[in-house]
Parts: structure tokens; C-alpha cells; sequence
């Protein structure tokens, strides 16, 4: 008992309180309104990709939550010299949780969250290609991340870095049950992100409406194409590297330990082929969401189409051909490096094609302040300096300065935060009324919004300067005569700005569900693409006539000649049924990690043939599918209508 | 009745859509493989102890498992001639004899396995039998999943008959079959005839 649960440390403890108290809560709430039912049939068992969505994002904002708290647990203990706030170990596990969760558990999820929203929608579809394997992945991303989350108070987080480099992560310099957490958390939701991959892969290439040539099809559709290729071409990379460790660890295999003729480098190199590109994964969505939100809010068609489309694709490739750049200091010689250093600043091109391209369309466009566009013009110059400062960090001879410095932390937030975040929030604000048929506030987004901002400068331009005074990641404490005090007192109230700015944006949700504008129309921002032809929310077909679409901006030209989407007469419509099965399997996934993670091997074999169980039990079953009946079509078309 | 409304083509449309996927899926298994050649390639001199893939590998067993599993290929490429002609019952039987040569591979796969083991060659060993086992073993536990898929998948058919459903799950099946014969191919040359050179 006493090596199960995490105990010793007061800030654990309150942990574990939270944690109980929250539980308790949540069961309580469901039993006293009698929820457990609707739980079940409405949201458990959904196959429809509009509530998948909404799932990835109420999950995705608590995981940015627990990783926002990491940070400022981190900035808190850095913030002056020999902080007693946190040891040594517990700054270890913060560091490793906190990017860890950013990437996986939370980037990746509301990337997921925002596929799953605009997609089918965007492309005229009345789902995805498999609704069924869109539930799995999204249950086995939950399931995933809640196996992770659940190490820092049971067993122990991992603490051997995000990327878990052997030899610290294998079974001679981390013995606990850290590491495995680490990698059945990774491994278990790995598998659902790949699986979303192929997913809206399929989706995009063959449900898109009649007359969607690829070339006329919205450029965020194009963006989740070329992060789909991505995942689909990196995860199995990681899979395979997680698997190896595993083995290392579970069968003392040698693959990469430090005897036995092991190689660790062989690991490092294996996570950068997957952690690369997974960079890339994350970003070029949100490039998409600039696109969209940049043409409809300066009135314009976007500039340079066929260009977007192109660099986007020309990123996604080149994005394999970068990742020892992420450790020049190997040594592995001049010739190996100088490719690598090349590739990488020869993606810098493509990038800023299209950062010219967003800022042509503003260029004399009818430009809207909406909060979209506030996001989108704070991430043009934040990702600039951001692209630069990584050209630097791709001069080979120059990075054995800046490897491993606040240099390379502040560089490399700048362009996840200023890129990724920024965008997914701009694509959040200008989706958010399609999904819930309400705005989000304007007032206090602005206030999240500047909070944001200014807090992100703040933070993270103190950073490049300590790099290059010579403070180095990872370190939990200094003392008065390195001279950084003041950059880093600094740099925490600039993480602490952030994590107001998030509390307001909380804050803005929960008023918007009471007051938001309502939105009536389908079409709040007078947008160009076939998302807005549909009421908001959608129904669950999202279009009672698949519409056509020969343009590009589809919607737009289709206001312009006063054709409307309304239809006389309806058609029997074909959905996908609910099921369980997603849910179970993911549960029973979650039960083999938990069992190998603690080489409970029984346990771990009885979740395997739990999964295998569930898989034969979908192959048996044949009638999946069901007919909305023209009838029924027709009343809730009319019920739009009305309340149109 | 309400079924009748529907148009036979989207049907169809949504089984090619889940062969189409199972093609991308395929590949995404393709990289995986890809991956553990590449440490395969890596790790396969570093020995450290005695233990090489010359004095290791015996040339009968692997050559047996080949043929075998070449074998099961034609035999599943047969029961999808069966299925093209309607025939239900030559289906089922082809499917059962790739069935049965696939458990004769694991049979054997498993026994040498086991001989190594019993001579001290595990896969704690060194690092070329690590990169050694977890290769191998991934492509054996790849065939193990297609035995008890293809077993269902028989069960269905005699349950459902040769139709759309059917039909498609057949197709991709043997897709995945003749994939793990491919990545045999590379396996018998990379690990076992490079082994013993």
C-alpha cells in the first residue's frame, strides 16, 4: 500500500483530496438528477463526431488546466534563487507531466476537437467515414490520458523527461512505475490518434459534397488532410518506439540500454522521427484555421490558394527530414548535420509563403475585429519571431550553444503557444457558436485575449536572454551569483498572466451559456464555407440535403446568387448506430496498462483478451446502421425553420 | 420497407470506403514493421556474448515456416477465387486450410523460440536477440490475430453467406494475409538468410 499510493508530499495530499471530493461530486450530481441514463444513451455511447467533439474540448481545456498548473508550479519554484518550494524529484515529475500532457493530452485532443467539429460539416458530410472508430479513438485517447494523469498520485509520475530518453527512462536509472504509466498512457491513446489519422483521411478523400474538387475544397480541410498524412506517416513510429521500451523494461531486453550491447541514441533518434513531425501534426491545422478565419473576416477570398495548398503539403513532407536537428550534439558529423540543417531552414520557406499570403488577404480586405481575428493577428508576428529564432536554432555549430538552453524553451513555446494555441483558440471562437448556437462573449474573450498576450511576452522573452546567460532546462533551482534572478521573477508574473487569462476564459464560458448572443441564423460571422449553410447547433444529420459545391467557398457563392440550402422534399436519411463497445474496449485497454504497469501480469492479460473480446463482439454484429425516415426529416427541418 | 428506399450504391460506396481505409491502415502497419527492421539492422552485430544468428538459426525450421506461409497465402488467394464465383462452401474450406498452415507456423515459430531459449539465447541475452525476438515475435503475433479474425470471419460466412458485408471482410482479410507474407519475405531475407551468411 504504502509503494501504491504517492504519499509524503502535502501538495499530493491535496491532490488526492480534490480528486476524491471531485468524484463524489460528479456521482452525486448524476444520481440526485437522475443523469446516469442520459450519460449512457447521449454521450458514452455517441457516434456522432459533432458531441465527439465536444468531449475532445471539455477534456482538452481540464488537461490544459492540469498542465497549466504544472507550469506555474514550475515558475513558482524558479521564480527566485534557492526557492525551497519544490525538491528536486517533484520538479522532475512536474516537468515531465507538464510537457507530456501539452502535447498529447492536451494539443492533440483539441486538434481532435476541432476535426471532429468542422470537418464532415465543412465538406457537406453527414459524418465521418467510420463514426464507430471515431468514438474508439476518442475513448482511447480519454482512457489514455487518464492512466497518465492518475501516476502522480498513484505509483508515481514519470520523470525522465517528455521524450523519456533512455538510459534515464529504462529500468536501471528509473525502476519505479513512472515510466510505464508514461508509456501505456502514450501507447493506449497513441493508438486512437492513429486511428483518427486514417479516419478523416478516408473522410476527407472520399465524403466530400458533389462538385468539391480537392482544389476547391476549404483550406482547413486541406490542413487536417496534410496533418492527417502526418499522423499517419509518424505514429506508428512511435508506437514502435514506446513497444521497445516496454520490452526493455518488462522483458530486460538490451535495445537501448546502456549494456548489452543496447543503444540509447537509437530511442532518441526513433521518438524525433515521430516527435518532429508531430510538431508540424499540431500546427498545420491551425494554419488552416488562420486561412478560414483571415478570409472571412477581411471579406476576401484567401490569397494564393493553390500556394497555401502546396506549402502545407511541402511542410508535411519535409517535416521527416528535420528531426536531428533536435540533437545536432550527438556527433554525427558534419555531413549528417548539415543536411539536417538545411531541411530544417528550407522549411521556413514554405511558412512564410504563407504567412504573406494571410497578410495579403488583409490587404485592403473589409478587416473585422472578432475575437478569431485577434488571434490570428497576434500570431502572425509571435510565430515570426518564433520561425526565426528556430532558423537560429537550426545553424548546427551555433545550436551546441543553444542546445538544451531557456534559449531553445523559449523558442520552441513560442511557436507551440504563438502557433498552435493561439490558433486552436481562434478556431475554438469562430466555431464555438456552430456547435452550442451561442457567441462567447466579447468583453471578457478580449480581456483573456490581452491578459494572454502580454503575459506571453513576459514570460518567454526573459527566456532567450537566459539561454543565453547560460541557464539550461531542467534545472530546479540556482543560486544568487548566476545573476538570473531578475529574468526569472520576471518570466512568472508573465506565466501567471497566462494562467488569468485562462481563468477568464473559463469565466467567459460559463457566462456566454447564460448570456451569449444567440445565434439564430446558422451564419453568426457572414462566413464563406458550407459549415454555415446549416442551422447552429446542426441537427444530427447535419445536412437534410447533401448540398453541391463547385466553388470554392462554397456557401459564399451560393449567397451570392440568393440560392438557398432549404429543400421542398426529404429523403430517408442513413446514421450510424450508438454503441458501447468503444467505451468497453478503451475500459478494457485501461485495465492491460494498468496491469503491465505494474507487472501485475494477470491483470494485464485478463484487459488484453478484454479488448480481444470487444473486437470479435463488433465483427459479429451487422445491424449497425438505422434510417431517419423522410417524415421525421421534414419535422425537425420545419422545427429549424420555425425557430429561424 | 424503410430499407427499400435506400440506394443499393451507398451501400457499396461505404464497404469500399472500409477497404480504402484497411489499404491506409495497412501501411501505417507497413512503417511499423519498417521500424523494427531499422533496429533490427542496427542491433544485429551488436552480440556481446556468443550468441549469433549464424550459430543460432537452423536452416530447415526457417525454410519449413517460409514455405508454409507462402503456402497460406495461395490458399487464401484461393478461397477469394471461391468467393468471386459465389461458392460458400470451397470458401470456407480454403479458409480453413490457410487456418491450419498458419497455426503450423506459429508451431514452428514457437518451437524455435523455445530451442533458443533452452540453448540460452533469450531475449535478455544481447542486443541482437532482443531486436531479434521483438521483431520476429511482432510478425508471429500479427499472424496469431489473423488466425482467430479469420476463424470469425468464417463462422459469418457460414452464418450470413457471400454478401456485401461478407464479402469485404473476406477482401480486407486477405489483404492483411498476403501483407504478413510480404513482410515475411523481407523478415527470411534481412534476419535469417542474412543471419546465416
Amino acid at each position: 500500500m504504502k509503494d501504491f499510493f504517492v504519499t509524503g508530499d502535502p501538495l499530493i495530499y491535496g491532490a488526492d483530496a480534490a480528486i476524491v471530493v471531485t468524484v463524489v461530486a460528479i456521482v452525486f450530481v448524476l444520481t440526485y438528477f437522475k443523469k446516469w441514463r442520459w450519460l449512457w444513451r447521449e454521450w458514452i455511447t455517441t457516434v456522432d463526431h459533432k458531441k465527439i467533439g465536444i468531449m475532445y474540448i471539455i477534456c482538452s481545456l481540464l488537461m490544459l488546466f492540469r498542465g497549466g498548473v504544472d507550469a506555474i508550479l514550475m515558475r513558482l519554484q524558479l521564480a527566485m534563487p534557492d526557492t525551497k518550494f519544490l525538491e528536486s524529484q517533484h520538479y522532475n515529475e512536474i516537468f515531465t507531466t507538464h510537457g507530456t500532457i501539452m502535447i498529447l493530452f492536451m494539443a492533440m485532443p483539441f486538434m481532435f476537437a476541432l476535426f471532429n467539429w468542422v470537418i464532415p460539416l465543412q465538406i457537406g458530410a453527414r459524418d465521418v467515414a467510420f463514426p464507430y472508430l471515431n468514438a474508439l479513438s476518442f475513448w482511447l485517447f480519454f482512457f489514455g490520458a487518464l492512466l497518465f494523469n492518475i501516476s502522480f498520485v498513484i505509483g508515481g509520475s514519470p520523470d525522465a523527461g517528455w521524450l523519456a530518453y533512455p538510459p534515464l527512462s529504462e529500468l536501471s536509472h528509473s525502476p519505479g512505475v513512472g515510466e510505464n504509466f508514461y508509456i501505456w498512457g502514450i501507447q493506449i491513446s497513441g493508438i486512437g490518434s492513429l486511428a483518427s489519422g486514417i479516419n478523416f483521411l478516408v473522410t476527407i478523400l472520399k465524403m466530400r459534397a458533389p462538385g468539391m474538387k480537392l482544389m476547391k475544397m476549404p483550406l482547413f480541410s486541406w490542413s487536417v488532410l496534410a496533418s492527417c498524412i502526418t499522423i499517419i506517416f509518424t505514429f506508428p513510429v512511435l508506437t514502435v518506439t514506446l513497444a521497445l521500451l516496454f520490452v526493455d523494461r518488462f522483458f530486460g531486453a538490451h535495445i537501448f540500454t546502456m549494456d548489452g550491447g543496447g543503444n540509447p541514441m537509437m530511442y532518441v533518434n526513433l521518438i524525433w522521427m515521430w516527435g518532429h513531425p508531430e510538431v508540424y501534426i499540431v500546427v498545420l491545422p491551425a494554419f488552416g484555421i488562420y486561412s478560414e478565419v483571415v478570409s472571412t473576416f477581411s471579406k476576401k477570398k484567401i490569397f494564393g490558394y493553390t500556394s497555401m495548398v502546396f506549402s502545407m503539403m511541402i511542410i508535411s513532407v519535409l517535416s521527416y527530414f528535420t528531426w536531428v536537428h533536435h540533437f545536432f550534439t550527438m556527433g554525427a558529423g558534419a555531413d549528417v548535420n548539415a543536411f539536417f540543417a538545411i531541411t530544417t531552414m528550407a522549411i521556413g520557406i514554405p511558412t512564410g509563403v504563407k504567412v504573406f499570403n494571410w497578410l495579403f488577404t488583409m490587404f485592403r480586405g473589409r478587416i473585422r475585429m472578432t475575437q478569431p481575428m485577434l488571434w490570428t493577428l497576434a500570431f502572425v508576428p509571435c510565430f515570426l519571431v518564433g520561425g526565426a529564432t528556430g532558423v537560429m536554432l537550426a545553424v548546427a555549430p551555433a545550436d551546441y550553444q543553444y542546445h538544451n538552453s531557456y534559449f531553445l524553451i523559449a523558442h520552441f513555446h513560442q511557436t507551440l503557444i504563438g502557433g498552435v494555441v493561439f490558433g486552436y483558440l481562434a478556431g475554438l471562437y469562430y466555431w464555438w457558436p456552430k456547435i452550442f448556437g451561442f457567441k462567447l462573449n466579447d468583453r471578457l474573450g478580449k480581456w483573456a485575449f490581452w491578459l494572454w498576450n502580454i503575459g506571453f511576452y513576459v514570460c518567454f522573452m526573459p527566456q532567450y536572454a537566459l539561454g543565453f546567460m547560460g541557464m539550461t532546462r531542467r534545472v530546479y533551482t540556482y543560486g544568487w551569483d548566476m545573476g538570473w534572478a531578475p529574468y526569472n521573477l520576471v518570466s512568472t508574473v508573465g506565466a501567471f498572466l497566462m494562467g488569468i487569462g485562462f481563468v477568464v476564459q473559463g469565466w467567459q464560458i460559463i457566462y456566454s451559456i447564460k448570456r451569449g448572443e444567440r445565434d439564430l441564423t446558422g451564419d453568426p460571422w457572414n462566413g464563406r464555407t458550407l459549415e454555415w449553410s446549416i442551422p447552429s447547433p446542426p441537427p444530427v444529420y447535419n445536412f437534410a440535403k447533401i448540398p453541391e459545391a463547385s466553388e470554392q467557398d462554397a456557401w459564399w457563392e451560393m449567397k451570392k446568387k440568393g440560392i438557398k440550402p432549404t429543400a421542398t422534399s426529404y429523403e430517408a436519411i442513413h446514421m450510424p448506430k450508438n454503441s458501447g463497445i468503444p467505451f468497453l474496449m478503451s475500459v478494457c485497454w485501461f485495465i492491460a496498462g494498468f496491469g503491465l504497469t505494474f507487472h501485475w501480469i494477470w491483470i494485464g492479460l485478463a484487459g488484453l483478451a478484454g479488448v480481444g473480446i470487444c473486437l470479435l463482439a463488433r465483427s459479429f454484429q451487422y445491424k449497425t446502421e438505422y434510417y431517419i425516415p423522410a417524415k421525421e426529416v421534414s419535422r425537425i427541418e420545419a422545427m429549424y425553420r420555425r425557430g429561424a | 420497407m424503410q430499407q427499400s428506399i435506400t440506394p443499393q450504391h451507398e451501400h457499396e460506396h461505404h464497404e469500399s470506403m472500409k477497404v480504402f481505409g484497411f489499404w491506409i491502415f495497412l501501411m501505417t502497419d507497413c512503417i511499423l514493421f519498417a521500424c523494427l527492421f531499422a533496429t533490427f539492422a542496427v542491433l544485429r552485430t551488436h552480440t556481446d556474448s556468443p550468441f549469433t544468428g549464424n550459430e543460432l538459426f537452423e536452416i530447415p525450421g526457417f525454410t519449413a515456416e517460409t514455405f508454409i506461409l507462402l503456402t497460406s497465402s495461395f490458399t487464401s488467394g484461393l478461397a477469394t477465387l471461391a468467393m468471386n464465383k459465389g461458392k460458400v462452401k470451397p470458401l470456407i474450406g480454403w479458409l480453413a486450410v490457410t487456418v491450419l498452415l498458419g497455426a503450423a507456423f506459429i508451431g514452428l515459430e514457437i518451437n524455435e523460440f523455445m530451442k533458443m531459449v533452452s540453448e540460452g539465447a533469450t531475449i535478455s541475452t544481447n542486443a541482437f536477440l532482443s531486436s531479434f525476438y521483438t521483431l520476429v515475435s511482432t510478425h508471429g503475433l500479427h499472424v496469431s490475430v489473423g488466425i482467430v479474425w479469420m476463424i470469425a470471419i468464417m463462422i459469418q460466412l457460414k452464418k450470413h453467406g457471400i454478401q456485401s458485408v461478407t464479402k469485404r471482410k473476406v477482401q480486407v482479410m486477405s489483404l492483411y494475409w498476403h501483407f504478413l507474407d510480404v513482410v515475411w519475405i523481407f523478415l527470411f531475407t534481412v534476419v535469417y538468410l542474412m543471419g546465416v551468411m
